[in-house]
Parts: C-alpha cells; sequence; structure tokens
C-alpha cells in the first residue's frame, strides 16, 4: 500500500508570527517547522506500512526552506519526500493549493491512501484536503479519531456534529486526521542520518502540468489592522483570597 | 439584487441557529435571499427560514445527501449553483459544511473564505486571524459564487416576518458518488444547557490532566446553575472528554456572560472560540499562557486546589 501523507512548513507555533508588506505572512527567515499536527497522520501511516509492507511518501507545497519539514518527516520514517516550491506559488489560496496537491500525488502514481491533518496549525481552514479529494475524485473520510485499513478498505472512525461514526471505503480515498490516531515516535539519530540520503523530488510547476490559468488566486488581503485588545484584566498569584475574588467576579456579572 | 445564499445546516427540531445567524446578514447584503436545506429533515424549518428572510427554500429530504463524505451534497448544490447562479453562498463552520463547501470549490473552482467573521460587501470577506489579534479584509475575486465560511455567532439572527417557498431539490447521485458505508454511529448525548446558550461556561484543558478531573467542573456547574462544561482541544483529543464539548476554532463558539478556563493555555486554537465571552477568568499554572493576556482575572495557581474552595465559596453565596 502506497500512502501520501500531506505535510505543511509553519511559522514556529510558538513564535510570534506576522504579515509582511505585502499583507501575506512573512515565512522566508522565519522559525518554522513541520506543523505538529502533522506528525499524528504520519505517524499512523508509518505503522501501517510497517505493519502491511508498502511505501510512505511526505508531500508538500511551501517555500524553500519548507525542506526542513519534509527532511522532519523524512527523519520520522517516510521513504521519500516530495516538495513543490516556486515564487508564484506566494500567497496562493486553498483551492490553488489543492490543485498542486493533486498535480503532485498524481505524479507519485499509485497512491492508495492520502492522509492528512484536518487543519493546519497556522491557517487553519480545513478546507484543503476535502478539496483534494474532490480533484481527484476520491472518496474521503474527514475528522478521523482512528484510522486503519483492513482487508484493503479504509476503517476509520470519525468525529461528526452530533457524535461519531465508523465508517469503510474503498480505497484509493483521501482521510484526514486527529492527534488521536496515533502518538508520534521522535526521529532517531539513524532516522536523522538516513534522511538526508532519502529521494526528495522538487518538481516544477511545469513538470506537474499546472497552467496559469489553474494557479490564479481569487482571495487579496487588501487591509490588515489589529483588533481591539482586551485591556483591564488583571493576573494574580493564587492564595486563600482568591475564591472569594471570582466568586465577586460571578456575582458582578449576576449569573449568581 | 445579486441572490445570496445561505447553507442551513440541519437540527433534530429543523434548523441550526447557525442558519438563523447567516440569513440575517445575507438579507443586509442582498434582497433575494434563499436557504439550502438538504438531508432529512429538510422540510422541518422552513417557516423559520422563512420568518428570518429566506424567500425560498432549496429542499430535499433525500438521506444520500447526508452520506459521509459529502459527495452528494456538493453534486447537488453544484448543480443548483450552477443553474440559479447566485453570487455569494455563505456557509456556518460546522463539519459537514466545511466538507461541502470544500469540494464544492473544487467543482465550481470558486473562491472559497474560510472563518470569516463579517461581509461587508458581495465581494469582500472579513476575517481574525492569528489567534484574534488581527483583522484583515480580503478581496474575493474569480468564478461566481463566492463561498464564505462564517465563524458561528458572527450576527444576530433577527426575524423578518417573511414566507418561503419550498424549492424541490434533484439529488445528484451517481452510483460511484456514494462509496462510503457507515457501520455504526454513537450520539454524544447532551444534558443540562447547551454550550451555545448558558449563561455560564466552565471549560477544562490539559491541566485538568485527566477525565476523572471534571468532575470539579461539575460541582461548580451545579453550585453555580444554568452552566455548561466544554472542554479545550487537547482535552478532547486525549480521549477525556466527547468532541461535542470541545470549543474553539473547530468546535462551539462560546460568548456566555462568564467563561471560566481551567487548566487551558489559551492556543489560537482555542482563543477563537471563546474570546467573545463577556467576562473570562483563567486558572492555570502556567504564569505565561496566553490564555492569561486574555482573562479579566487569571489566576496562577494549582486548579486542584482553587476549583474546590470557589465551589465551596459559591455553594456558601447560592446556598445551592
Amino acid at each position: 500500500m502506497n500512502v501520501a501523507v500531506l505535510v505543511k512548513w509553519v511559522p514556529e507555533p510558538e513564535g510570534t508570527p506576522r504579515l509582511g508588506d505585502d499583507h501575506l505572512l512573512v515565512r522566508e527567515g522565519a522559525d518554522g517547522a513541520l506543523d505538529p499536527g502533522d506528525e499524528y497522520g504520519l505517524e499512523r501511516s508509518l505503522q501501517l506500512v510497517e505493519r502491511d509492507g508498502g511505501e510512505v511518501s511526505v508531500v508538500s507545497m511551501g517555500p524553500g526552506v519548507a525542506v526542513a519539514a519534509v527532511q522532519r518527516a523524512l527523519a520520522m520514517g517516510a521513504s521519500r519526500g516530495l516538495l513543490v516550491t516556486d515564487d508564484a506559488l506566494r500567497g496562493s489560496d486553498t483551492l490553488v493549493t489543492a490543485r498542486v496537491l493533486a498535480a503532485a500525488i498524481r505524479s507519485l502514481a499509485p497512491v492508495d491512501l492520502v492522509v492528512a491533518a484536518v487543519e493546519s496549525t497556522d491557517g487553519y481552514t480545513g478546507t484543503l484536503p476535502i478539496g483534494l479529494a474532490e480533484l481527484l475524485e476520491w472518496p474521503s473520510v474527514t475528522f478521523a479519531t482512528s484510522l486503519d485499513v483492513v482487508e484493503g478498505e479504509l476503517r476509520a472512525e470519525r468525529q461528526t456534529g452530533s457524535g461519531t461514526e465508523l465508517v469503510a471505503s474503498p480505497l484509493p480515498a483521501l482521510v484526514t486526521v486527529t492527534t488521536g490516531v496515533a502518538e508520534p515516535r521522535y526521529p532517531s539519530l539513524k532516522g536523522v542520518m538516513a534522511a538526508k540520503t532519502k529521494p526528495l523530488d522538487r518538481p516544477s510547476l511545469a513538470d506537474l502540468g499546472l497552467t496559469d490559468d489553474e494557479l490564479r488566486p481569487t482571495q487579496t488581503v487588501d487591509s490588515v489592522g489589529a483588533a481591539p485588545a482586551k485591556s483591564g484584566g488583571r493576573v494574580v498569584e493564587a492564595g486563600p483570597e482568591t475564591a472569594a475574588e471570582i466568586a465577586d467576579l460571578l456575582a458582578e456579572a449576576r449569573v449568581i | 439584487m445579486a441572490p445570496v445564499w445561505v447553507w442551513a445546516d440541519l437540527a433534530p427540531d429543523g434548523v441550526a441557529p447557525s442558519a438563523l445567524e447567516l440569513l440575517t446578514k445575507a438579507c443586509a447584503l442582498s434582497d433575494g435571499v434563499a436557504a439550502l436545506s438538504l438531508g432529512p429533515g429538510a422540510t422541518v424549518g422552513v417557516a423559520t427560514l422563512g420568518e428570518h428572510g429566506a424567500s425560498r427554500v432549496y429542499a430535499s429530504d433525500d438521506e444520500r445527501l447526508v452520506e459521509p463524505t459529502s459527495r452528494v451534497a456538493a453534486h447537488t448544490t453544484a448543480a443548483l449553483v450552477a443553474e440559479h447562479a447566485p453570487e455569494v453562498v455563505l456557509f456556518p463552520s460546522s463539519y459537514r459544511a466545511r466538507d461541502v463547501a470544500g469540494r464544492l470549490q473544487a467543482i465550481t473552482g470558486s473562491t472559497l473564505m474560510a472563518n470569516a467573521v463579517d461581509m461587508p460587501s458581495l465581494s469582500r470577506a472579513r476575517a481574525e486571524i492569528l489567534g484574534g489579534t488581527t483583522v484583515v479584509e480580503v478581496a474575493l475575486e474569480g468564478a461566481p459564487p463566492h463561498l464564505v465560511m462564517m465563524r458561528p455567532r458572527s450576527f444576530e439572527p433577527e426575524a423578518v416576518g417573511g414566507v418561503a417557498e419550498i424549492v424541490d431539490v434533484p439529488v445528484v447521485a451517481p452510483d460511484d458518488l456514494v462509496a462510503v458505508r457507515v457501520l455504526g454511529r454513537t450520539d454524544a448525548a447532551a444534558s443540562g444547557p447547551s454550550l451555545d446558550d448558558a449563561r455560564v461556561v466552565l471549560a477544562g484543558g490539559r491541566g485538568l490532566g485527566g477525565p476523572e478531573s471534571f468532575r470539579l467542573l461539575e460541582d461548580l456547574a451545579e453550585a453555580i446553575g444554568g452552566t455548561a462544561i466544554g472542554a479545550s482541544r487537547a482535552a478532547v483529543d486525549a480521549g477525556w472528554v466527547p468532541y461535542a464539548m470541545q470549543i474553539g476554532q473547530t468546535g462551539h463558539t462560546v460568548k456566555p456572560e462568564v467563561y471560566v478556563a481551567a487548566g487551558i493555555s489559551g492556543a489560537l486554537q482555542h482563543a477563537v472560540g471563546m474570546k467573545g465571552s463577556r467576562r473570562i477568568v483563567a486558572i492555570t499554572k502556567d504564569p505565561d499562557a496566553p490564555i492569561l493576556r486574555m482573562a479579566d482575572l487569571g489566576v496562577v495557581g494549582d486548579l486542584f486546589q482553587v476549583l474546590p474552595s470557589l465551589t465551596e465559596e459559591v455553594r456558601r453565596r447560592t446556598g445551592r
């Protein structure tokens, strides 16, 4: 079974992200890493191919520095990486990104399963994977909290608005996973060394057969401002008066 | 005026509150407002949708419209969009709406704006990014319709007293579209006031250390009364409590009179779901937790001591 895991380089989650003069997130020169949310699906994918055989590829679109995120995934155990980098992709919206990733997945064919996090830690739109599934004309299972392949079929439990569903889907399929699917391993030193010699494809947009029309974003951020800041809050060390202070606030709000 | 459509999520009693919020916004943008109501129970809420400004409701109660991949719902919607050419389709930020909108975008090639909090015009959306610290305005371009997913509770629903005409929708479901089978289903049981309506929301996070500690929040909720209990994504992902309790980007957006966060760091993910609360109390042992910067009253300390003594204090004052 061949699994492609979508990974994303994101600005350092603990850092202070900022927007540049062009109203886009500053990525070059910023500290960043593999999106921690991507490690869970990658881990589960590695477990599946370790058990059943096959190969895990990691697929990413991002700036040059995103190589670090792909390397990290290779160090965890993925067999190969594919990273699409092009200045023309700066400011891409989710549809353009989905088109690029769809072309990348097709170039890796045959792929039986695409695994992605439910959403990225920086953008939080969560619409890319499902759009990609539609472009591939594949079934999808979103918000999976467990993921398995049984007798050539995908089995997953997923969260829904009202509870959970256990679903079975034929392959190929796309699945988005929460952090509940597996506990990510830490790359070993051996893994880190091995990652340096693993294949890493860097196809151009032309290699992937994408046209200018397909790459035109449909959204432009044209104004940026600060949200109104909270004022008047205070922070105290817990002490004997804490319970009374909180209770006073509840009383002031007329909820007790 | 150009037509604006609203994706109306279904609810057990007919219409999800988000549909009424979106209709109110749609009426401010256009005088040609319609709602899409697709799935079992689709016609139950038609009168309510009409009262809130939908002059038409495109409806079908075909159960294939709620199959888990959302392919049928997306292709059915795409066919309607191709026929009637709305300028904008507003979606809520629910799981199902996200899947339908994501697939629809890939079919129509339209723009899809997520996490919007307002639409100043038919071609502009406003969003709060970077954990709600920054507001951006985005010009929407490309092939119509513009697809915009709104954050919950961005608008106050307003009844305008109209009547909606029902338009029966033909379902687009070729056999090869329906490939995923549902083997089982569990419903998260709801009890007490809902997160969306409660005047007080108590939320627990990783700092609670395990599912059993939610008992501390339940005791406090009982003492206060009219209180709902929620959780951060960390607590839900750890499997301590069901997803239905999740507050944040993925999950509920709450705006109670008082929000009490216990053992929650206040990551961007969580902040967007609660920062609209009238008063915020945070209890955490981490003096650097971002949630302290959002709090009206931030308490740095041991929640296992603070919560029980608070419960006792509230009981003393309320006599519960």
